[in-house]
């Protein structure tokens, strides 16, 4: 088992950005708001190069957190040892004060098909997953977060909501979550659940980390709306109001503003980081 | 109806494929679209991958071309793993399979161009050449090995290669002249640089991976009588191709 006491301190209760290198220069002379930012793992799995050398520079100004997006913690096979390794050295080389990762699966057989796909809540995906969480938080040596996804459809072999199934997860593993509020809206209205009622059900005491983001909307077949996770636009009024609901429940918490596709200027996004730590002000004057 | 992740792969990377059973919307009703989603997804986040992957194809063979191009070869290659900035490893020898591309038999090697640059953008730093090396008595100096650096690349090609490269980058390239070219790629700081090679070069540079310089000259100039030592020394110093081996930092 992974050594809690040996537990990096995580992330400061502030604001954070995905980190996108054509930033790079704004980000570090003129932060405004922001105290940390966020990586894709898989981009720094390189050998060396800029992408290793604007991360150390990074580190030294920004608190870091690792996401991965390859590892497939729900995929029905085993997990890529190979991958795991790399996890550990990217931990190993920059020592990120949090490291998380998707509630989804993303390899099969050999392929790797660079999506999140989903998972049916039951008993046997719980104990698969919960396995495979153990798996990376010894190989790692430290507590991960495992983020709820955006859902565009339900399993209907599904015996647990995704609710029970990520406290269920925690309760077994040790593991923090990463509780995504534009996921959550996305799920809710695909999926014509209350996102508020998700937010009373969610194990807030677990949360290391908010993230907020974009999405886009369209309609399925019957004309209800559909709405797709892209990380391409701005956050919605609605999305930023459901991050006002979580705080005001889970206290200050970590909160990230991912924008991965169509990445705008440095100026919109470090405007998009301060409505961010507005939102986060009330809950750290308690 | 449990719906396995065997049964939700087989039917991400066919269109024409059903739609899993087990899989429905709010009521109950099936998923229809909403499965459409992560077909969607999959290939256009590896379709845009492949587009910043092989900008040099793409400039040559025309945007629309090629991303009408690369569904089916994405559909047909998914990576093979999570490690994207590796992915195309497949697309040369695609290209150079593809009936109706025949005419244009030089893109597998542009397409190995673009998958070099990408491998010399991330490969591992090194420490700098010491070209003290060099001042030493001619006996010598033909007895000691040079070490090209990881971000270095050559390739060969019978295609004018490094003639097609620029065409690609430079919108006011010459035309490419009628004749096989070999290329030298390096990475002085951050950035890939792209050199042509003189006559010789790419076997010189290649045989110093086992031999001392003295012997990879004559193995060049058994390949190429015109083999210009200087001229490509000269390059190979000036473009920082060679790095010092962490042993000889001792």
């Amino acid at each position: 088992m992974y050594d809690q006491s040996s537990q990096p301190d995580g992330l400061p209760h502030g604001v954070g950005v995905g980190y996108k290198p054509q930033h790079f220069t704004d980000l570090r002379e003129a932060p405004g708001p922001v105290e940390w930012i966020e990586v894709h793992a898989e981009n720094y799995m390189g050998d060396g190069g800029r992408p290793h050398a604007q991360l150390r520079a990074l580190s030294e100004q920004f608190a870091l957190s690792v996401h991965g997006v390859g590892l497939s913690i729900g995929g029905d096979q085993p997990l890529d040892t190979d991958h795991l390794a790399r996890l550990r050295t990217i931990m190993d080389r920059f020592s990120p004060a949090s490291f998380s990762e998707h509630l989804a699966w993303s390899t099969h057989g050999a392929e790797f098909l660079n999506d999140l796909l989903p998972l049916p809540y039951t008993q046997a995906t719980l104990d698969r997953v919960a396995a495979h969480i153990a798996q990376v938080q010894d190989t790692l040596g430290r507590q991960m977060l495992l983020e709820n996804p955006s859902s565009y459809l339900a399993f209907a072999e599904s015996t647990f909501t995704e609710t029970d199934f990520l406290a269920a997860l925690v309760e077994k593993t040790g593991c923090g979550l990463l509780l995504d509020v534009n996921n959550v809206f996305i799920s809710a209205t695909n999926l014509k659940l209350s996102p508020q009622a998700y937010i009373d059900a969610y194990p807030l005491d677990a949360v290391g980390e908010i993230h907020v983001g974009g999405h886009d909307e369209d309609h399925d077949d019957h004309g209800a709306p559909l709405l797709i996770d892209s990380h391409g636009a701005a956050v919605v009024d609605p999305v930023w109001a459901l991050l006002d609901y979580t705080l005001v429940r889970s206290g200050p918490k970590p909160v990230l503003v991912e924008w991965d596709t169509d990445v705008p200027d440095w100026t919109t996004l470090r405007d998009e980081a301060a409505r961010a730590a507005t939102a986060l002000a009330p809950a750290l004057a308690i | 109806m449990t719906v396995t992740q065997d049964h939700f792969r087989k039917a991400l990377l066919d269109p024409a494929a059903a739609v899993p059973e087990g899989l429905q919307d709010a009521q109950g009703a099936a998923a229809g679209r909403r499965y459409d989603v992560y077909r969607n997804n999959v290939v256009v986040s590896l379709s845009e991958a492949m587009i910043k992957a092989f900008p040099h194809v793409r400039s040559l063979l025309g945007e629309q071309n090629f991303d009408s191009l690369v569904p089916l070869f994405v559909r047909a290659h998914p990576p093979r793993t999570p490690l994207m900035m590796h992915y195309g490893a497949e697309f040369p020898a695609f290209l150079e399979a593809f009936e109706p591309l025949k005419h244009l038999g030089y893109l597998g090697d542009v397409a190995r161009l673009d998958l070099a640059l990408r491998a010399s953008y991330h490969a591992a730093d090194a420490s700098p050449f010491d070209p003290s090396v060099l001042q030493q008595a001619p006996e010598i100096l033909a007895d000691a090995h040079l070490h090209l650096a990881p971000s270095s690349h050559v390739l060969r090609s019978r295609w004018p290669l490094f003639d097609l490269w620029r065409r690609a980058a430079q919108q006011d390239a010459p035309e490419p002249r009628p004749q096989g070219q070999a290329v030298l790629i390096t990475r002085p700081e951050f950035d890939p640089v792209v050199h042509l090679l003189p006559a010789g070069g790419a076997t010189w540079l290649g045989a110093l991976a086992e031999q001392p310089i003295g012997s990879a000259v004559e193995t060049a100039t058994a390949a190429a009588p015109d083999f210009d030592f200087a001229a490509n020394l000269t390059l190979a110093l000036r473009s920082n191709a060679f790095c010092t081996p962490e042993k000889d930092l001792l």
